[in-house]
């Protein structure tokens, strides 16, 4: 993994820093479409969301929708927490805790 | 020069607050890191080459569950996609600087940093508004790197039976809520969701980047809708 992750790194971050980039050195030059402005607008909600609900239907890589997933119940309790918060550490708190509860029990 | 320093300092105390929630974002992608399998000195290099915590943490994400490079490098790059609008807004405001700067300043930019410089812009604007982005932008990129740091040391204590990766989608929720700010981010989040389950099946993990694709089409065509009926047409 060691060197491959690396070269990994470099990409992700030599594209991200382009991005940063664009416009502080582009000013005036290009103008931001209309559509892509618009667009990047709904990138964080559809990712975030994309990243979230698969974690917590399949929590070993199979969908599992029953009572017995302590990561969907746990998840639910930890979204409820994030919405009205916003904190990181309640969260997390909230979401791990009641997970080790429910397979204790 | 007394006022450049003053501007610098407002820039960091503005951003203070904030720091307290980037500590435990920063020292999850730590913990994340070490657990899915990568050395400590990768896991601090990987937050001092790509700084962009929701990208990292995605693509960690995917390490643990057997992504190929390319999605990984992919999904990424669309997580971060939004670092154009920011550099397009700071742009006029850092126009009196030399390209090395200029460079510098981007390495720094990240979500927090926008928000705050540009909400303070628009409300009184510093005697130097570069000055005080340095300030703020500044503050949170090394609170970043400690932070990780201090994440990558403590899952060294942590047994891997504890779960600890769940974690990771428990602060993307975090992030996600504020991003739901009207209905079409709304339909955007549940589509690009429910995409994701419904694709979880795809090789590669795929389906992230589908569904984040379809969510994103999805609140384009929801916006769309909402301002024909605005507009009475």
């Amino acid at each position: 993994m060691t060197q491959s992750s690396w070269l990994l790194f470099l990409a992700i971050g030599l594209g991200t820093y382009l991005l940063r980039c664009s416009f502080i050195y582009l000013f005036g030059r290009v103008d931001m479409s209309g559509w892509l402005q618009r667009a990047l607008k709904y990138v964080p909600a559809a990712v975030l969301a994309a990243l979230v609900f698969p974690a917590l239907t399949h929590p070993a890589g199979v969908l599992d929708l029953s009572l017995g997933n302590a990561r969907l119940l746990a998840g639910i309790a930890g979204a409820l927490v994030a919405w009205r918060t916003r904190n990181v550490l309640l969260t997390i708190l909230t979401g791990m805790g009641l997970v080790w509860l429910l397979q204790a029990l | 020069m007394k006022d450049v320093y003053q501007d610098v300092i407002a820039g960091a105390r503005a951003m203070t607050p904030i720091l307290l929630g980037v500590v435990p974002f920063a020292m999850v992608t730590g913990v994340a890191a070490v657990s899915v399998g990568l050395t400590p000195v990768e896991a601090v290099g990987m937050s001092a080459i790509v700084y962009a915590g929701a990208a990292q943490l995605a693509v960690l994400q995917l390490m643990g569950s057997g992504g190929i490079w390319i999605v990984m490098v992919l999904t990424a790059w669309i997580i971060n996609l939004r670092f154009t609008m920011y550099s397009a807004s700071l742009a006029p405001y850092l126009q009196k600087l030399s390209l090395r700067w200029k460079g510098l300043y981007a390495y720094i930019l990240s979500d927090q940093a926008f928000a705050v410089s540009i909400s303070r812009f628009n409300d009184d604007e510093p005697a130097h508004p570069q000055w005080f982005y340095f300030g703020a932008a500044s503050s949170i990129r090394a609170t970043w790197q400690v932070s990780t740091v201090a994440g990558v040391i403590l899952s060294a204590q942590i047994p891997k039976s504890w779960g600890l990766d769940f974690a990771v989608p428990l602060t993307f929720m975090v992030l996600m809520f504020p991003a739901l700010k009207d209905r079409p981010s709304v339909i955007a989040a549940l589509v690009g969701g429910g995409v994701a389950v419904l694709a979880k099946g795809l090789p590669y993990n795929l389906g992230l980047v589908l569904a984040a694709l379809m969510g994103i089409a999805a609140g384009l065509i929801a916006e769309n809708i909402v301002n024909k009926k605005r507009t009475g047409s």
